[in-house]
């Protein structure tokens, strides 16, 4: 299966995750980073919405 | 000029133009993302001396670059807001603290992850290591004080003043490869004239920068929105905008 090219020659789907025998560290240090980074963005849209809700109760709650 | 400084001072403004801005760098951080994922996990050649481990540089180094950059972002943003006392920098500051966080906590495990192949383990006590990881204390403390104090100016101030004091740091992670014998190897493409780094490796790395830094921006964005909303709860233009 030579569908990904590697500087100008193939490479087998099987070579582009075993990573020259580094593996387990170059796949953990893209894993770890992309939970963070996918856990920034989750949370500061959660928190978007927090203030937003928590302020429009509050309004609400004025009104009454 | 100092109308527009006044004007992007002032929250709503501020509020309105990240809303609209947000999206369209959302995307330029997703395109370069993949592009730079793209050239540095598949195009790239491995390289001579550390086969494929050498692939984590496309983590570390933004990471790494970022963590400094937010740093400084939150110091400048204190100073600002010490003297002149604006409300929007310290809402830059204080949406900031988690995300430089973040990169400083990414940039001291991919460089571990990193080490323990190329240097056989993944601690070192040197100086860029060592350094490195007061600014992530120095990042925790900031937050810690944030929410210490229930009068966010008080607590803005007592950042900034935190902050600036830590800015002594920055120059020492920068240099501290150069000034101390390390394990820590010298800088990639710092030198400009010269870079130590092929193009095919380099353009990835200058995507995963760019990808980087508008991770940054647009979550800095969206953290800072929700700060202005709660600073400016009580002021019209909020109550307008939540009802509607």
């Amino acid at each position: 299966m030579n569908i990904i090219l590697r500087g100008l020659k193939n490479m087998s789907l099987n070579d582009f995750f075993s990573m020259g025998g580094y593996a387990v560290y170059v796949w953990s240090a893209y894993g770890i980073s992309f939970i963070v980074l996918f856990l920034n963005i989750i949370l500061a849209i959660r928190n978007e919405y927090k203030t937003l809700n928590e302020i429009k109760k509050r309004l609400q709650n004025n009104k009454k | 000029m100092y109308k527009w400084i006044h004007q992007f001072g002032s929250p709503k403004y501020f509020y309105d133009i990240s809303v609209r801005l947000s999206k369209w760098i959302a995307i330029v951080c997703a395109i370069s993302f993949i592009g730079g994922l793209y050239g540095g996990l598949v195009l790239a050649p491995a390289d001579y001396q550390q086969g494929d481990s050498f692939r984590i540089i496309y983590l570390h180094v933004p990471a790494a670059w970022m963590s400094l950059f937010v740093y400084l972002v939150i110091a400048f943003s204190g100073a600002v807001s010490l003297i002149w006392h604006i409300k929007i920098t310290d809402i830059i500051a204080r949406a900031s603290a988690p995300i430089g966080a973040s990169f400083t906590f990414l940039a001291l495990v991919t460089g571990a992850i990193w080490g323990k192949p190329m240097w056989g383990t993944y601690w070192v006590w040197d100086a860029r290591l060592t350094s490195e990881l007061i600014l992530l204390f120095l990042y925790l403390g900031y937050i810690a004080l944030q929410s210490a104090f229930s009068d966010k100016r008080i607590a803005a101030r007592a950042g900034a003043i935190l902050v600036l004091i830590g800015v002594i740091n920055i120059p020492i992670i920068h240099y501290s490869v150069e000034w101390w014998s390390t394990l820590h190897q010298g800088p990639t493409i710092s030198k400009l004239d010269k870079p130590s780094i092929h193009l095919t490796m380099l353009i990835p790395l200058l995507l995963m920068v760019l990808a980087f830094k508008t991770f940054y921006i647009t979550t800095l964005l969206i953290r800072a929105r929700s700060e202005i909303l709660e600073y400016e709860y009580n002021s019209s233009w909020v109550k307008k905008y939540v009802i509607k």
